[in-house]
């Protein structure tokens, strides 16, 4: 059986209903990282003293995964981009740079927490340290999650191109507006975090 | 009819030749580049050790820019169609008031009306005999 409307446009919407269900499901994620960051508020101006970010945490390392982040969500909409042209070649080499991207924020992450549980900067270290490791944590998550379906379009998910085209175009649109959300929350909390 | 009948005039893709596509890109190395000067402008700022509410509102207007141009041209929002706009706009809005809700917390319900001869609850002792 055919899934209805993954290509064509629903009349009453105007759009695919990818299109729209993606956009409902990060109005969702819009919310749940809201509801942190209001939490984040709510103990930080709720708190005798706060560290500036920049004084346990490491800024420059922050600051590189922000350049790694941003210049993957580059080459997801390139990715795309090829997809457009029809260039199939050009569009697997932008994805898999968007998944190598990706890895290199992970492996950066895996340092940095590292360093910090060596420290014994556990969780239940202080309250800056509990919300850096949830908001961080679950924006990190969102990565992986990025990854292994960008990775899945790269690999056998993209044997639907041959087959369907314009249908692969839009998946890979859909996963692209998911990547860049990621791209999107971190940019907020980078500074949150890291240099206030 | 099955979607796999439907022509590309039909997509949400319509209107998007090669050369269409050539602009877009172009926009979006500008774009790319746009991020990066801002990111080092969040840095370069961070390191002058402004006043926190100075610093804060430094950071979330460039993050606020930065975070519209992705929106707008990675995510293509600029050219979205009314209902995901209109979707959006109500998420920023409860997005807003989510974000409000600490700060009414911490003004101690003052704007809440009081009747007269009661103490308004943040002139209320803290732990009342």
């Amino acid at each position: 059986m055919d899934i209805p409307y993954t290509v064509a446009v629903r009349r009453d919407t105007g759009l695919n209903n990818g299109k729209i269900g993606i956009w409902l499901f990060l109005a969702s994620e819009v919310m749940l990282f809201g509801a942190l960051f209001a939490s984040y508020i709510l103990i930080r101006t709720g708190s005798p003293s706060w560290p500036r970010g920049d004084t346990v945490l490491d800024y420059r390392l922050a600051t590189f995964n922000t350049i790694v982040l941003i210049t993957s969500s580059v080459t997801m909409v390139m990715a795309w981009a090829s997809l457009m042209r029809r260039r199939f070649g050009t569009f697997r080499m932008y994805m898999a740079a968007t998944v190598l991207l990706g890895g290199v924020f992970l492996v950066v992450k895996y340092f940095e927490y590292s360093h910090h549980l060596h420290l014994g900067e556990y969780p239940s270290h202080s309250n800056f340290f509990a919300i850096y490791y949830t908001l961080t944590g679950l924006h990190m998550l969102h990565v992986l999650g990025g990854m292994v379906v960008n990775a899945y379009f790269w690999g056998p998910g993209a044997k639907l191109y041959e087959t369907n085209p314009v249908w692969f175009t839009n998946r890979v649109e859909h996963s692209g507006l998911f990547w860049h959300f990621v791209d999107l929350v971190w940019i907020f909390l980078f500074p949150t975090l890291y240099l206030l | 009819m099955s979607d796999h009948a439907a022509t590309s005039d039909h997509d949400d893709h319509a209107g998007h030749d090669p050369a269409d596509i050539d602009k877009h890109v172009r926009v979006y190395i500008m774009v790319f580049v746009a991020l990066m000067v801002l990111t080092i402008v969040t840095v370069a700022v961070s390191r002058f050790h402004l006043s926190v509410p100075v610093a804060v509102s430094v950071a979330l207007l460039v993050a606020t820019i930065k975070g519209a141009l992705v929106a707008s041209y990675f995510m293509h929002l600029m050219s979205e169609k009314k209902l995901i706009l209109a979707v959006m706009a109500l998420t920023v809005a409860f997005f807003i008031v989510l974000l409000a809700l600490p700060v009414l917390t911490h003004s101690n319900g003052y704007w809440i009306p009081q009747p007269a001869g009661e103490t308004p609850a943040h002139e209320a002792p803290a732990h009342p005999q």
